[in-house]
């Protein structure tokens, strides 16, 4: 496989790659290193690649366990913290004025859930998977998949409710 | 799309059963203009979704970047090696001229110490020769 093919290949994906990575990892910068760890693996590995049958959700799936070996690590851990107060800087944020604060009060929302509904919740409700690719990309029965991605979205939409309605920041 | 089936759609939506179709017409719904004021939470929520996949990698893709890193840390293990090396004969060199210093002083001082010694011998003798020479003469 040449360079120009291998690009092609994982252009569909390597954001989906990078914004899992972000979402675990939070700091870009850890993410990024991520991405290009997760790249160069698969580049590393071009001849079984044709092997795979779903070459992006194996990515994902690898992405996935290294941000989990990365958050064990006791490095990350440290970035981790150095990164709390980290805030979304998104330019379409902007266009939303009235509703920023709301938004990234969701933000810190989806951050407190556990990892594993987080990564089901960005993978379903941001980068649109079928459940079965989700199902393969986290190694789960579709009824556990349900059963979190359901969790997450209530717990979110009840804490939101809850800061509404007390005004409690 | 009509109140009655947007809520039923978030009904079905919480609880994890919403086709991707049915997720893209909830999308649409909240991130328009008019969103029924009881269901105002959502458009945070939905507006969250969409602004997180507005996020895309920039930098540049390296192909080799661990052969460049192997490389360099290679390079950077020599480096260290001989600077540990240097430094290591270094403090023994030093050591080693402290240890010569501290035999030197020791000899040295063992053979002053012998000279005085015998020294001391050849003053007790003459002290003898001295006391022989004052001790007045017996008289017949």
């Amino acid at each position: 496989m040449k360079e120009s093919d291998f690009l092609k290949l994982i252009k569909p994906f390597k954001d989906k790659v990078f914004r899992l990575a972000k979402k675990l990892l939070v700091s870009r910068e850890e993410a990024e290193d991520a991405t290009q760890e997760m790249i160069f693996k698969l580049w590393k590995n071009k001849e079984k690649i044709s092997d795979y049958k779903n070459i992006e959700a194996f990515a994902m799936t690898m992405t996935k366990n290294y941000c989990y070996d990365r958050l064990k690590s006791k490095q990350a851990s440290n970035l981790r913290l150095v990164h709390n107060n980290y805030k979304e800087k998104e330019t379409s944020l902007e266009k939303k004025i009235e509703s920023k604060d709301a938004v990234n009060i969701v933000h810190e929302l989806v951050e407190q859930l556990p990892e594993i509904q987080k990564i089901i919740l960005q993978l379903r409700d941001v980068e649109h998977y079928e459940f079965e690719e989700i199902c393969a990309i986290v190694e789960m029965k579709p009824t556990a998949v349900r059963v979190a991605l359901s969790r997450a979205r209530k717990t979110v939409r009840n804490a939101l409710i809850k800061k509404q309605n007390y005004g409690i920041n | 799309m009509e109140l009655t089936s947007v809520e039923k759609l978030l009904i079905k939506y919480n609880n994890g059963n919403t086709s991707l179709q049915e997720e893209s017409d909830l999308r649409d719904y909240f991130t328009s203009e008019f969103v029924a004021p009881h269901l105002q939470e959502y458009v945070s929520v939905f507006t969250y979704f969409t602004a997180v996949k507005n996020d895309t990698y920039n930098k540049d893709i390296l192909l080799k970047p661990k052969k460049f890193n192997n490389i360099r840390r290679k390079f950077m293990s020599v480096a260290a090696s001989i600077v540990l090396l240097l430094s290591a004969t270094f403090v023994a060199k030093q050591e080693y001229d402290r240890f010569q210093a501290h035999k030197k002083l020791a000899q040295i001082t063992k053979g002053l110490k012998l000279l005085s010694n015998q020294l001391k011998k050849g003053e007790v003798a003459l002290a003898n020769v001295y006391s022989y020479k004052t001790t007045p003469k017996l008289k017949n």
